[in-house]
């Protein structure tokens, strides 16, 4: 027992070390040329000068956004994938950010953005991701109980309509409508407002605690929905707040920074293979390195060809998805030579 | 401590269990048979109150399971189902989840006293040297024996197993059910075991359940019910029936199709 929570803070320092140095780097980097070796001589002179403003106007904001996101998407891979027992499982595969952004599109259309408080994108965001949770688990709870196989094949359905849906959206929506929501589904962590991103910083780091509290029963369900019954698990409660959470994280994360693929997929299998399926270790560890992976890659999305800037979904996309391949053939390679 | 009364459930118009009445005493070892599809596993997830009754019930120890907690249900019964554990769970993790029911509120880690006891319980199935490894590295027998210290680490009055010897070879049959009756023995555990062999179900349990099509054929001690004319008709295969030369118990022989010509009576 202790040597378990030794090897579980021991994983949690070396990742908050290594989101802590990103961190920094990401400070440190950019097109305005306040070089790392700068970066304490401005600290110490103080807000007046404009390096002082860029770093904590500009590059801060955009890293506390990044480590909400990349935490709350990857958490809520987390979760989804340790309810269906199901590594192909995230929130983008079960139609949860179609959901989220048809939400958001519909309401860049009706001008919500422009009448209402800056919150009606989140909200809307949530509310498309929460809508289509629902269906998604009425359709199947039809059948009686849950079951997470059609469940699966509903949710993927779902996600093909909903992106006929914001394509139909863009159609037949003015030409500068639909900039704005291509723009913003390319994804971008660039956020003018702050109460936003507190609000974001917020919710997934609550988020966290709760689904934390959640851990053992999440290890339980790895057994089977029986067994964990069988162990005292209520199985219909439990899932029910974990969709919930995921569903909220997920469309707030949308909403804020549109549809940034790949990261809940690839964190939590890429953590379960470094620190193992214990949900008590994999969710705290997903959080932290999926908040580190989604800093890195938008470090890279801002200078990797200045002056332009590259959405942050292709850098994830490509790097997340050539990280995938590498892992998977490493561990198929290993499972080859353990054989002979 | 365990009664079934009238017990019909399952899906209408498809499979279902038609009117089951069982007793079960404290400490007794009950085998369910049947024929595939007959109804077994379905009768041990409705004892379980996985599956709710239509009609009748359940009591356990006089209250009605469905009104039990299933924290407090799963402190009194225990498991050990046909679902395979998954592969890459560490043998000692797997067994410790057999403390959930007893964690406190917001207890997320094992203490002293469950790792004590998840020790105890894979130290009486002889598990206890492969604790570090992983699941998918014991084999099919070992998986068993790791399956049942699970669920012996819930401290349950009632062990609850779905063909525990299935796809083993004889000398694991024999360990595994041999340490099932010692468990019985020691703890005074009630153990209902669902068991496709009918050797190994008439030289092991104390009384057995023998199912047909969902309704409950007979329930009596091995000898009432494992007689060739019980068998043959639920069955449909012809069979002769002797007693075991060592235990005394019935002992079920196959009568292969290209003896019965001749006539062996």
């Amino acid at each position: 027992m202790r040597k378990k929570i030794f090897y579980h803070i021991l994983w949690i320092a070396a990742l908050s070390g290594l989101l802590a140095g990103v961190a920094i780097f990401s400070l440190a980097i950019g097109s305005s040329g306040v070089s790392f070796r700068k970066l304490v001589p401005v600290l110490l002179e103080g807000r007046l000068t404009p390096e002082y403003s860029i770093i904590f106007d500009i590059r801060l904001p955009r890293i506390i956004l990044a480590f909400a996101v990349g935490g709350s998407l990857s958490i809520a891979g987390v979760m989804l994938q340790g309810m269906f027992r199901n590594p192909l499982v995230e929130p983008y595969t079960l139609g949860i950010s179609g959901g989220a952004a048809l939400g958001v599109s519909a309401a860049l259309i009706l001008g919500l953005g422009r009448s209402m408080s800056v919150l009606s994108f989140p909200l809307s965001g949530m509310l498309g991701a929460l809508a289509v949770m629902a269906a998604v688990y009425f359709l199947s709870l039809r059948k009686g109980m849950l079951k997470m196989q059609g469940l699966l094949l509903t949710g993927v359905m779902i996600s093909f309509i909903s992106s006929s849906l914001i394509m139909l959206v863009m159609a037949v929506s003015r030409v500068e409508d639909m900039h704005g929501i291509i723009f913003w589904i390319m994804g971008s962590l660039e956020e003018p407002n702050t109460a936003l991103i507190k609000i974001a910083a917020l919710t997934s780091l609550t988020a966290f605690f709760i689904s934390y509290g959640f851990s053992v029963r999440l290890n339980a369900l790895a057994l089977g929905e029986d067994e964990a019954k069988t162990l005292g698990v209520n199985v219909e409660g439990t899932k029910k707040a974990l969709f919930i959470m995921a569903s909220l994280l997920t469309g707030l994360s949308v909403s804020i920074a549109g549809i940034i693929g790949f990261v809940g997929l690839v964190v939590p299998h890429f953590m379960r293979m470094v620190v193992g399926r214990d949900h008590r270790i994999l969710l705290p560890a997903s959080f932290l390195s999926g908040a580190a992976f989604l800093i890195f890659c938008d470090t890279l999305a801002r200078t990797i060809a200045p002056p332009m800037e590259l959405p942050v979904g292709v850098i994830t996309g490509i790097l997340g998805g050539m990280l995938f391949v590498y892992a998977l053939n490493r561990k198929a390679n290993i499972a080859e030579k353990g054989s002979c | 401590m365990l009664e079934v009364n009238g017990l019909t459930c399952g899906y209408v118009g498809r499979f279902q269990l038609e009117g089951i009445n069982l007793k079960v005493r404290e400490g007794e070892f009950i085998g369910i048979i049947g024929p595939n599809g007959s109804g077994k596993t379905t009768l041990l997830r409705a004892i379980t109150g996985l599956l709710k009754a239509r009609e009748g019930n359940v009591l356990f120890d006089g209250k009605d399971i469905s009104g039990i907690s299933p924290r407090q249900t799963a402190k009194n019964i225990a498991v050990v189902s046909q679902n395979p554990p998954p592969e890459d769970m560490n043998v000692e993790d797997y067994v410790l989840l057999g403390r959930l029911p007893h964690y406190r509120r917001f207890q997320l880690l094992e203490d002293r006293e469950d790792l004590e006891i998840a020790h105890r319980c894979m130290e009486a199935t002889d598990t206890l040297k492969f604790r570090d490894r992983l699941l998918g590295e014991v084999s099919s027998g070992e998986r068993q024996l790791v399956s049942i210290a699970r669920a012996l680490a819930q401290e349950p009055r009632a062990l609850l197993l779905d063909e525990p010897t299935s796809h083993l070879d004889i000398t694991h049959q024999v360990t595994i059910l041999d340490l099932i009756y010692r468990l019985k023995k020691k703890l005074n555990l009630t153990v209902i075991v669902v068991l496709h062999d009918l050797n190994l179900a008439g030289e092991y349990c104390e009384r057995l359940a023998l199912l047909d099509n969902g309704r409950l054929e007979v329930v009596g001690d091995p000898a009432e019910v494992l007689t060739y004319q019980r068998i043959e008709k639920v069955y449909r295969t012809v069979v002769v029936v002797r007693a075991n030369p060592v235990s005394g118990r019935p002992c079920v022989f196959l009568v292969p199709g290209k003896e019965k010509r001749e006539g062996t009576g």
